[in-house]
């Protein structure tokens, strides 16, 4: 086996590249910064309108939930299927709160709470019902647990359903309070070409306000979701993912430790469904269902679970994937027809619906074509975590090296 | 003195018992060996001591503190730490991070260093290898490493479950010569193994399990002596 350690420094070095990886985020951090502060004003300009920035907002809001759903299912490897109901109580408890709704309710009286104050209590409640959520499912591991935050998933927004006295129920709540700020500053990007300061500023009347908050929020989700990685609660949840047993038998209490990767991973949610709820202005249980839950877990899993830059760009990328490329793919198509001079396919005829509304019917089938496609070039995701990388390097060095030892050892 | 004390121990598995009236007692300073075939209960009597699982009956008793239903993180805390049955290492940490995993139940991080060069001394292997993950090493490798988590913990007992199984005959006495530093070092150590002869050989005192009950118990040597464990599991 000693003479194996000659090839060993040059392995050494090909298998140390924790610290590449780490230049990695670095380099994604600074790309997605700036493209963050270029994003309205390059938009803005050139398509004299704010809808795209609009469409960042809300690509804002999934990159929360994913980094809040990476907490449990990347760090503490627990699968969630439910994910959206944390979301939605989020949502509701924002939208409860904070608009005419309670008036309408037996308590009789509208509650307008601030903002400021009740995107923390949106957030402490998601994180109180994913507590909640964790305790019955404490015993349970892998498909079992899967199975049970399904049923949580379905459950939630049924209840929002179903509770219409207080909720509204199918008739969703409205009218949500927008947050205000003590002062704003309006340029070009607000519509009107001026400079001016705004006092005191209501978020309704700029879409970039909204976007700079959700930076804002995002920054601050990256900043702790970071710090819990790499804190002891970090590499407890990384054992216990790895190893339940092991991981008790180092004496790291999993219940509780579970109990706060349910809690802190639902907590993001929460903060993202305040937001969503203050954004939209509107909150109806229908925009909490199965494919919400799912959506979340794919950007997660495509984005390289785990790992925090890759599941924000994985969130990224499936939003512009589910919410701008597929549903424009038939304009697109049809457009394209027409200016290569088959304008004809266009037209309906007999069986044919026409290329537009072909293309709309083959929408899912693209979207699953595309999502297998990049599992299968990228099974490690986009940007995989350190642990992904080294494993997936390491395989052919193993063989080298087991061929190396079976040598020395006959 | 006794620093751990079985008492009349009954495990159940369902309707299944896997002990019955198990009692054994660890000195401080001791190496105790727990030898028996495949499903004695050899394992499960590791388990009911790490609280992994609890006694359906009897005492179980750590520096004179009855531990018997106390939870796993507890008795870690108490300086119990195993390193268990097929090693069970965190296989996408790197070697660090499952030495680091090993002390979670401290705070003293200076003491922690300087435990991780205690590690790296014993097991020069190691340290070569320690930003490799763990599931990349080798079998003798992930045995070191099994051993020097448990060590992290700095345990007054080390539990040991096979540590022996798998690997290559110069490895299991490489591994059970480092077992025998460890204790003189100062660690009570309590081995399971299928392998009888190399544990009697390193073990102060040591018990036969068989089929879930004591059979047998005396010292190391007499042991190795005696024809009915010679017949039954050194194959003479």
């Amino acid at each position: 086996m000693s003479n194996a350690a000659g090839a060993r420094p040059s392995l050494r070095e090909r298998l140390n590249i924790r610290q590449r990886i780490r230049d990695r985020d670095t380099a994604v951090y600074g790309v997605l910064i700036i493209v963050a502060l270029l994003f309205p004003l390059v938009t803005i300009y050139a398509t004299g309108g704010t809808a795209l920035v609009s469409h960042a907002t809300r690509a804002g809001y999934w990159v929360l939930l994913a980094i809040g759903l990476n907490v449990v299912v990347g760090f503490a490897g627990l699968l969630d299927l439910g994910y959206a109901a944390f979301f939605a109580i989020g949502a509701y408890t924002y939208a409860l709160l904070a608009s005419p709704q309670l008036a309408s309710s037996p308590a009789h009286h509208a509650i307008h709470i601030n903002f400021w104050i009740l995107i923390f209590g949106s957030l402490l409640m998601a994180a109180l019902f994913g507590a909640v959520l964790g305790f019955p499912t404490l015993r349970l591991r892998g498909d079992y647990l899967a199975i049970v935050t399904l049923g949580f998933g379905e459950i939630v927004p049924q209840l929002f359903y179903n509770f219409d006295q207080w909720t509204g129920g199918i008739n969703a709540v409205g009218l949500i309070d927008q947050p205000l700020l003590p002062a704003w500053i309006q340029g070009p990007w607000s519509g009107d070409g001026d400079f001016k300061v705004v006092s005191p500023f209501n978020f309704n009347t700029d879409p970039v306000a909204y976007y700079v908050l959700v930076c804002f929020l995002i920054a601050i989700a990256v900043l702790l979701v970071t710090n819990l990685y790499r804190s002891r609660l970090g590499r407890a949840w990384m054992a216990i993912r790895e190893d339940e047993v092991a991981a008790a038998a180092m004496g790291i209490n999993t219940v509780t430790t579970k109990l706060l990767a349910f809690g802190i991973g639902a907590s993001f949610s929460g903060f993202a469904g305040a937001y969503y709820a203050a954004d939209v202005a509107l909150v109806s249980p229908d925009n909490f269902l199965f494919i919400v839950s799912i959506t979340v877990l794919v950007m997660v899993v495509l984005g390289g679970m785990g790992n925090i830059t890759g599941v924000i760009v994985g969130a990224l990328v499936m939003y512009y994937l589910v919410f701008y490329l597929i549903p424009g793919l038939p304009e697109n198509a049809t457009s394209l027809a027409s200016s290569i001079g088959l304008g004809s396919l266009n037209q309906s005829s007999g069986d044919w619906p026409g290329l537009g509304e072909e293309t709309q019917r083959l929408n899912f089938i693209i979207y699953g074509a595309i999502l297998v496609g990049m599992m299968l070039l990228r099974p490690q995701g986009l940007l995989p975590s350190r642990v992904r990388e080294q494993e997936l390097k390491h395989a052919a060095v193993q063989e080298e090296e087991a061929a190396v030892e079976q040598l020395h050892a006959t | 003195m006794a620093l751990l004390e079985l008492d009349g121990v009954d495990a159940l598995y369902g309707r299944i018992q896997a002990l019955r009236k198990v009692s054994i007692t660890v000195d401080k300073g001791e190496v105790v060996a727990l030898i028996g075939s495949n499903g004695a209960g050899k394992t499960t009597t590791l388990r009911t001591i790490s609280g992994l699982m609890h006694p359906a009956s009897g005492t179980i008793k750590f520096d004179g503190r009855e531990i018997t239903t106390t939870r796993p993180s507890k008795i870690v805390e108490l300086g119990i730490c195993q390193s268990p049955e097929g090693r069970r290492l965190f296989p996408r940490m790197t070697v660090v991070d499952n030495l680091v995993m090993g002390a979670y139940t401290r705070n003293d991080k200076p003491a922690i260093a300087s435990d991780m060069d205690r590690v790296f001394t014993l097991f020069p292997r190691l340290k070569e290898r320690r930003t490799q993950i763990a599931g990349t090493l080798s079998g003798g490798e992930q045995q070191m490493l099994a051993m020097g988590r448990a060590l992290m913990a700095r345990p007054k007992l080390m539990m040991l479950d096979e540590p022996s199984l798998g690997l290559a005959p110069i490895l299991i006495e490489t591994i059970f010569s480092i077992v025998r530093e460890i204790n003189s070092q100062g660690t009570t150590v309590l081995l399971v193994e299928q392998n009888a002869n190399k544990a009697l050989e390193v073990a102060n005192r040591a018990y036969v399990l068989e089929t879930g009950v004591i059979v047998q118990e005396g010292s190391g040597r007499e042991l190795l002596a005696s024809e009915a464990v010679q017949k039954a599991y050194l194959g003479m």
